[in-house]
């Protein structure tokens, strides 16, 4: 499998009123191989937007990747870049869908003209041509009547519609990586099922790696090859799909898995994990699940590392320590 | 729409009247009689009752607003005392010179005023941005009389750079084109006086303006697009950017005729500023209440001009 | 009232804002000490030799055309600028809340009363309308003078305030305070005394900044501060003459006005910002 994605204990800061600088995201490797999708997942406050936006260098100001972080496409530096081929990246290597459709397109430009501009920032056609291709993305985003939408406006469309269109934006200049951050959150639970299909879809036509944030358990299974938990700034669980939902490991994965109901089994009371999620300015020490994790010992004192479970299946909690051999 | 432009303009012809009526009252309740001088020659009790009955000022206050207000509607502003010609005309013939150093003004400190305001924006919190802010303060904290006596003492007569006054070169011949240029020279010192105080509300609404944009998701979308930062920030961002600082035209009128009492007077320019300050100096209150008409006017016609524009410019207002 | 303390003492961690209450506070110490140290302008005409002399040790700002010093008279001319500034603006706020208070809390034929009036009003820009009335009369005294420039500009302060008091009366704790027995007028004034009182200071500071650049321009006209009281844009207008002999004697007044009306900015905007976290 050709690895195109490799992130190295990615860190972005943000200053805080008092003058030192935070963490939100801190300290987050992962990789990505060619036509597999890699499911982030957390709740808010766990850094896992941050991240995305740190792979096309968007992490919005004062916020900063820090030194020492790596980034890397294929043969490229991705935090090295500048300029003319920091743009040449964002787009037409690594694609991104956002969450919220109706604040993410410009309301004045048509739908078309959002796409074509895509496809013209990277593809030497003419206007004709990226206007067809913007249509031929529509119809492949499976938007019906294409050609009658591209002169439509944001708000003239549907939640669901304007997420495709978000969709064909991001795919218009063809590129090897999708990131996206939570596309299905904004919307209702019907049309979230029909955007996962049209990624899913795409991802299979175009031999594409996707990263899919979410917040969400239930849209992972099926859909994502590898699944990575994060909470409070770190990974704190990574597994092949089947195996974490057969064997959540870690405590704070448990926690969510208990949290979720379930159709089948018995009806059970669900156990929402106690306390709250800590606030970036103010990880705690030691494990960051300590406060909260009901499984805490004396060892929790210390940070843990990642350590293996099982094959590919790795946790940060030292608990793994009386667990490597099972599974 | 259209229900709203019509009850918009009822509002802006009622807001006129009550101006001119306001108007009208601050001179006639006023103590001090506007008309026991003539320039500076006190008159004598005979002549003062003259000249009231002459300008029907011994009728009663409300036939004399009826008057006014009829006046006005028919065109009629009443006599210049020092010029003794209606004023309706003297302010017309000195029109033209304003419109030409207003508009100057504006175009002026729209196009910088816009540029500057959007530079700032992309590079908030650099020295740019920290200086162009303090410069235009202190452009605004000017006063304009002052740094127009500074400049035609300094570039106009001094060093000879440009003319120190007047709209034309009286000696000077030429065609059309000559004398457009002659007058185009003429106009620069008075301009750039002007626009130096007054540009600073545009660069910082422009300012404020693209900093609400450029906080918005869509302008993440686009640059995540890959696209060139200068699309970014003029064909997305700027767009909308620009809405706000456009409805701010209509209210700029205000601002700019007081600023060209000032710079007409200082640079004997002849337009209607120094029109108001001839009539200030030679006590000619119908003159300069005719002026107070105009004045008025043009900037209820501007407040809603810039509604207007609002209203028409937004694309979510047009289709609702 | 703590609110504002707050608020000034953030200003003065901006470094624009602190550069701007030094200055203020330097200007109004010279105002209300130098003249104790400096010579007495009024005293100063040697009848033998009235003439202009540029800067120098003595007289650091020059002399003027009646051998004045001008140094002493542009520290004079502060206390009267300040002083008109600063009256008239406290007329202007304190006439602007009450209409404002009075149109919102009425409502009614009332509220749709004044604010047609100042409508109107807004029209009709302050300068002409000064220019008006101060062209009538043969003498106006200081005192009308600050009175006149006080009454013309309370109008937008009075849509400020109006619209504060329509926000609070719709408030839902402001029935529940009701419902608990308290008066209705009471919970109202005193929330719009705390939710007003940052906006109305930001209001009064960009005040005083713009009277000064109101009467210095009135005083340049001649309709304004009447010599010899001595005021900084009647020293430009008297500049204006010997503008290329002696420029020191035009110059330094306006450097004054526009370092002060700069500070008035300055700690306005910071102002500003301190009480609306969000502004840019």
């Amino acid at each position: 499998m050709t690895r195109v994605l490799d992130v190295r204990d990615l860190r972005v800061s943000f200053p805080a009123p008092d003058g030192h600088r935070f963490f939100p995201v801190d300290g987050v490797s992962f990789t990505l191989d060619r036509g597999e999708t890699l499911a982030l997942v957390g709740e808010s406050g766990c850094g896992k937007s941050l991240t995305s936006l740190a792979l096309l260098q968007l992490v919005p100001p004062p916020g900063r990747v820090e030194p020492g972080s790596a980034i890397r496409l294929g043969d490229t530096d991705v935090l090295s870049l500048r300029g003319e081929a920091l743009r040449h990246i964002r787009g037409r290597r690594i694609g991104m869908i956002f969450q919220d459709p109706m604040t993410s397109l410009n309301p004045v430009f048509t739908v078309g003209d959002q796409i074509a501009e895509g496809v013209r920032a990277h593809l030497p056609v003419s206007r004709a041509e990226a206007r067809e291709r913007a249509r031929a993305l529509l119809q492949e985003v499976g938007i019906p009547d294409p050609t009658g939408r591209l002169d439509a406006y944001p708000h003239q469309l549907s939640g669901g519609m304007r997420q495709r269109v978000m969709i064909a934006i991001a795919l218009a200049a063809e590129p090897e990586i999708l990131v996206a951050d939570e596309p299905t959150t904004a919307l209702d639970v019907t049309v979230q099922a029909q955007i996962l299909e049209v990624l899913d879809r795409l991802r299979r036509a175009r031999g594409m790696a996707v990263l899919l944030i979410t917040h969400d358990l239930g849209i992972v299974a099926g859909r994502a090859d590898r699944v990575a938990v994060m909470y409070a700034g770190q990974i704190v669980e990574e597994a092949p799909t089947p195996k974490l939902f057969a064997h959540p490991s870690h405590p704070y994965t448990q926690g969510l898995f208990a949290s979720v109901p379930r159709i089948s089994g018995p009806v059970t009371r669900l156990t929402p994990i106690g306390g709250t999620v800590p606030p970036p300015t103010a990880w705690p020490t030691g494990c960051r699940f300590r406060p909260r994790c009901p499984q805490a010992f004396e060892k929790s004192q210390l940070p843990p590392e990642l350590l293996p479970v099982g094959p590919d299946h790795r946790m940060r909690c030292w608990l793994a320590e009386g667990k490597v051999g099972r599974g | 729409m259209r229900p709203w432009l019509v009850r918009r303009t009822l509002q802006a012809a009622l807001t006129l009247v009550i101006a001119l009526i306001l108007l009208f009252l601050v001179v006639h309740i006023l103590p001090g009689d506007p008309l026991a001088r003539e320039g500076d020659r006190a008159l004598t009790p005979q002549q003062t009752e003259a000249l009231r009955a002459r300008y029907g000022l011994d009728r009663p206050l409300g036939s004399q607003l009826l008057v006014f207000l009829s006046g006005i509607a028919r065109g009629d502003l009443g006599v210049s005392i020092q010029y003794g010609r209606p004023v309706t005309g003297l302010l017309l013939e000195r029109l033209p010179a304003t419109l030409l150093l207003g508009g100057a003004v504006l175009l002026l400190n729209f196009t910088l005023g816009v540029w500057l305001g959007v530079r700032q924006a992309v590079r908030k919190d650099s020295w740019e941005d920290r200086w162009i802010t303090t410069l235009s303060l202190a452009g605004y904290a000017t006063p304009s009389f002052w740094l127009g006596i500074v400049l035609a003492a300094f570039v106009g007569v001094r060093w000879r750079l440009l003319p120190a006054g007047g709209m034309r070169d009286p000696l000077g011949t030429g065609g059309a084109l000559a004398t457009a240029l002659d007058v185009l020279r003429h106009l620069i010192l008075p301009v750039v006086t002007l626009s130096a105080v007054s540009i600073a509300a545009t660069i910082r609404y422009q300012r404020s303006a693209m900093l609400e944009v450029l906080r918005l998701p869509y302008i993440v979308t686009a640059r995540a697009k890959g696209l060139p930062e200068a699309r970014v920030v003029w064909a997305h961002a700027w767009r909308s950017a620009l809405f706000p600082v456009l409805t701010l035209l209509g209210l700029w009128l205000p601002i700019l005729v007081s600023g060209s009492v000032f710079v007409e007077s200082v640079f004997a320019w002849p337009g209607l500023g120094s029109l108001a300050i001839a009539a200030v100096s030679g006590r000619d209150y119908p003159l300069l209440m005719g002026a107070g008409v105009l004045v008025a006017g043009v900037v209820v016609l501007g407040t809603l001009l810039s509604d207007l524009a609002y209203a028409v410019l937004d694309p979510r207002v047009r289709v609702a | 009232m703590r609110i504002i303390a707050e608020a000034l003492r953030t200003a003065w961690g901006t470094p624009r804002g602190r550069a701007g209450l030094m200055f203020l506070g330097f200007l109004v110490l010279l105002a209300l000490f130098g003249p104790l140290f400096l010579p007495d302008p009024a005293r100063q005409f040697d009848l033998d030799e009235l003439s202009t002399t540029p800067p120098s040790v003595e007289h650091p700002f020059g002399t003027d055309e009646l051998s004045r010093d001008v140094l002493s008279r542009v520290v004079n001319g502060a206390r009267i600028s300040l002083a008109v500034a600063a009256l008239a603006v406290g007329l202007s706020i304190t006439l602007g809340a009450g209409v404002g208070l009075v149109a919102g809390y009425w409502g009614g034929a009332v509220d749709a009363l004044l604010m047609r009036f100042v409508d109107g009003a807004l029209a009709i820009p302050r300068l002409f309308l000064l220019m008006i009335v101060l062209v009538v009369p043969d003498r106006v005294p200081l005192l009308a003078l600050i009175l006149l420039i006080g009454t013309t500009g309370w109008f937008a302060t009075s849509r400020l305030v109006r619209a504060e008091v329509l926000r609070l009366r719709e408030e839902t704790f402001v029935r529940a305070a009701e419902a608990l027995g308290a008066s209705r007028r009471r919970i109202i004034l005193r929330h719009l005394l705390v939710n007003a009182a940052g906006p109305l200071l930001v209001t009064a500071t960009l005040g005083v900044g713009d009277v000064i650049l109101l009467e210095s321009g009135l005083s340049f006209l001649g309709l304004g501060v009447q010599p010899p009281t001595p005021s900084w844009g009647g020293m430009v207008l008297d500049g204006r003459a010997v503008i290329e002999a002696a420029p020191w004697v035009s110059i330094f007044p306006g450097v004054a006005i526009v370092l002060t009306v700069l500070a008035t900015s300055l700690v306005g905007d910071a102002l500003r910002d301190a009480f609306d976290p969000r502004g840019a």
